[in-house]
């Protein structure tokens, strides 16, 4: 019974990386920028729903739709500001906006309200424990991956059914070409950063909920671990990220249950090198040879 | 490799310390009672007999991080000399106190020694909080022949350096904190009655790492058994898989040093997946904040060692509260005000011994201390300048820290 209560350990880890990869994924997909301020809006979608439900005593749902709001607020300003000059200049240089973009917003936060964590409140969500077999597995979890797996599906019909979904393939297949047929580049690229950080705000409340310890430096980790689940998927590859997600989650969790729970942050990039050393397209991408 | 670098440090500050001293127009100019006769640097000769002055230089976290802990440190120091005083002073002398506020920060905590030994010219020091800010007076105090007394460094390395030798005039009020694991083996073996225990420790600090082979050692000492010892890196914020293993492990009992921000979630998370034997911590769990992250149900069924607990019956301490109380409008205190307190009547204790204000003589008295009652327990100073005395242990009853009992060493 140990081993399938680790499984669902893992997996309730594992949609959390998976929400945040998710972002990732689709700006990368879109402008093939790596953006590293993805796990600092993570993070203002965490601190926003405190907000929203210690000072203004709002209940689970508002509390995530304000920080999914906020969140995809921040995502379209920081592309505005940031990146979008960025467009045409060569990929090294957005990275390294990415990265202090990362930096800044970490820092800034600690300046406005210092470094010392927040704790979610413990009755946002029933805190019940079913026991199935053997095996505790807490409602909150439950409600978490349902959750998850909600706005995946979500995301996953915008992108395939809607017009705007239509736009950011069209974009993110051959840009001049779709500005040719009349779709709106900017627009397109805003409505993608404020999709993929309405999906991190989302998981910064599940987060917070789940773990109950915010800081401002909370982002990090997550960050770069939803960054593995996303190249393990296969980068730009929506279905690809939600299953490295899992993966990655069970991996880690499993390293944790063999006694290895030291090597768990290396076991996640590990994996990274090895992917990229031997399938850099990722487990669901197809080996595309770069036309020269 | 510390002590090259503490040097270089000091030789910086030595210049710093010239340059503040000329501009700084320093928090209290004090009228000595000697004038400006000799350039001795310790001032040993003027105040021996009676009617004198004994002159406590107080270098404390004021401001900064840490604040709070000096700042109650402070609160502790004046209600002691104000007693003193009233009383009669040491020997006759009254005590007077000048102090330093080190802004949470090693390099003033040196600045501050300097002054408080050069300047104020003071007879013993007290301070600082934490062993970081103590470790960097040690050098000085040593070098000027300067009692230094820390109230709550519980870092072994304070009174003795990390190649075994001892820092001569640095004492501690505190206990040390490997002597916390002993305190939970015992408890955990005698109070419990468990056989079994598991052991998760922070696996990046000396604290824990301290705690855990203590807490290792005596239990098995004492017929116990280590089913399971699992590691935490600090930061972290899942900890269900190694509780899942330390879980299948059935150990009676759980020993978690660390601190604060990690524990509340371990302890939350171990409830969770239903752990739900008695847990074990020290001082690094105290903390409000701990309440908040593993909330209060959770935190039912747990213990911590402490310096001291106001809800302790004993009559001395039920003394220091209500004296406190008069002082501060009814504040209660913590334990870094029962230290503070501790600090100067350990001093003071040690003076009368000793008939003179000449360090050396001091310095001889502290290190022959036998079983004085203070707030924080009976106090003998061992060879490794380290007090052995009691710990309290509390436990949490719906997120209060309630007093359950004292462990004698």
């Amino acid at each position: 019974m140990e081993w399938l209560q680790q499984i669902i350990n893992g997996i309730s880890l594992g949609s959390i990386y998976a929400l945040i990869a998710l972002g990732y994924t689709m700006v990368y997909g879109i402008i093939k920028l790596i953006n590293f301020a993805h796990g600092e809006v993570f993070m203002i979608g965490a601190f926003t729903g405190f907000v929203a439900i210690v000072h203004f005593e709002l209940s689970f749902v508002p509390a995530l739709i304000i920080a999914m709001f906020t969140c995809s607020v921040v995502g379209v300003l920081i592309e505005r500001i940031a990146y979008k000059r960025l467009r045409e200049s060569t990929r090294i240089a957005a990275l390294i906006t990415a990265i202090g973009m990362s930096l800044f917003i970490q820092y800034l936060f600690i300046y406005f309200r210092g470094a010392e964590p927040e704790a979610y409140p413990q009755d946002v969500l029933p805190e019940r424990t079913l026991d199935i077999f053997g095996v505790k597995v807490s409602m909150q979890a439950l409600l978490i991956l349902f959750i998850s797996i909600v706005l995946m599906i979500l995301l996953q019909f915008i992108v395939q059914k809607t017009k705007i979904g239509r736009a950011m393939r069209a974009v993110s297949y051959d840009k001049d070409a779709a500005r040719l047929m009349g779709i709106n580049v900017d627009n397109t690229i805003s409505a993608t950063f404020a999709i993929g950080s309405a999906l991190a705000g989302a998981a910064g409340v599940i987060f917070g909920i789940y773990y109950t310890k915010i800081d401002p430096l909370m982002g990090l980790i997550p960050g770069l671990k939803a960054f593995v689940a996303a190249v393990l998927g296969g980068i730009g590859i929506i279905p690809g990220a939600m299953v490295g997600g899992f993966i990655l989650g069970i991996v880690e969790t499993l390293v944790s249950a063999a006694g290895f729970s030291l090597f768990r942050d290396a076991a996640a990039f590990i994996i990274l090198i090895l992917i990229l050393l031997f399938r850099p397209a990722g487990i669901f991408g197809k080996n595309t040879k770069e036309k020269v | 490799m510390n002590k090259t670098l503490l040097k270089l440090f000091f030789a910086m500050i030595l210049a710093l310390g010239v340059l503040a001293a000329c501009s700084g127009g320093g928090s209290s100019k004090t009228d000595s009672s000697n004038g400006e006769s000799t350039s001795d640097e310790a001032s040993s000769g003027d105040s021996g007999g009676e009617g004198g002055e004994f002159h406590i230089g107080a270098n404390l976290e004021l401001s900064g991080a840490v604040a709070t802990y000096g700042s109650s440190i402070a609160e502790g120091i004046d209600l002691a000399v104000e007693e003193i005083n009233a009383a009669g002073g040491i020997n006759g002398m009254q005590i007077k106190v000048t102090k330093f506020d080190n802004k949470s920060d090693a390099a003033e905590a040196t600045n501050g020694i300097i002054k408080l030994v050069n300047q104020d010219k003071v007879n013993a020091i007290i301070g600082a909080a934490t062993s970081g800010n103590t470790n960097a007076q040690v050098e000085i105090a040593n070098d000027t022949q300067t009692i230094l007394l820390t109230p709550s460094g519980t870092a072994p390395n304070v009174t003795v350096n990390d190649d075994g030798s001892l820092n001569e005039y640095v004492f501690r009020t505190s206990y040390i904190d490997p002597f916390q694991g002993t305190i939970a083996a015992n408890f955990a073996l005698e109070e419990l009655g468990v056989k079994t225990a598991a052991i998760y420790a922070d696996n990046a600090s000396d604290y824990a790492k301290g705690l855990a082979a203590a807490f290792k050692e005596t239990f098995e000492a004492g017929g116990g058994e280590i089913v399971a010892e699992e590691a935490y890196v600090a930061k972290d914020t899942d900890f269900r898989s190694t509780l899942t293993r330390i879980k299948s492990a059935n150990p009676e009992f759980v020993f978690i040093p660390g601190y604060y921000e990690e524990v509340g979630l371990i302890v939350k998370q171990a409830r969770d997946i239903g752990i739900d034997v008695p847990l074990m911590g020290a001082d690094g769990w105290d903390s409000p904040t701990l309440v908040e992250l593993a909330g209060p149900e959770a935190l039912n069924n747990t213990f911590i060692t402490n310096h001291y607990s106001s809800d302790d019956p004993d009559e001395t301490i039920q003394n220091f509260v209500t004296k406190f109380g008069e002082k501060y409008d009814g504040k209660k205190p913590n334990a870094f005000h029962a230290l503070g307190y501790d600090s100067v009547y350990l001093l003071k204790d040690a003076i009368e011994r000793a008939g003179s204000t000449d360090p050396e003589a001091i310095k001889e008295a502290l290190e022959a201390t036998e079983n004085i009652s203070l707030v924080s327990g009976n106090v003998t100073i061992d060879e490794n300048h380290n007090p052995v005395k009691s710990a309290t242990i509390l436990e949490y009853v719906d997120g209060e820290q309630v007093f359950k009992t004292k462990i004698e060493p």
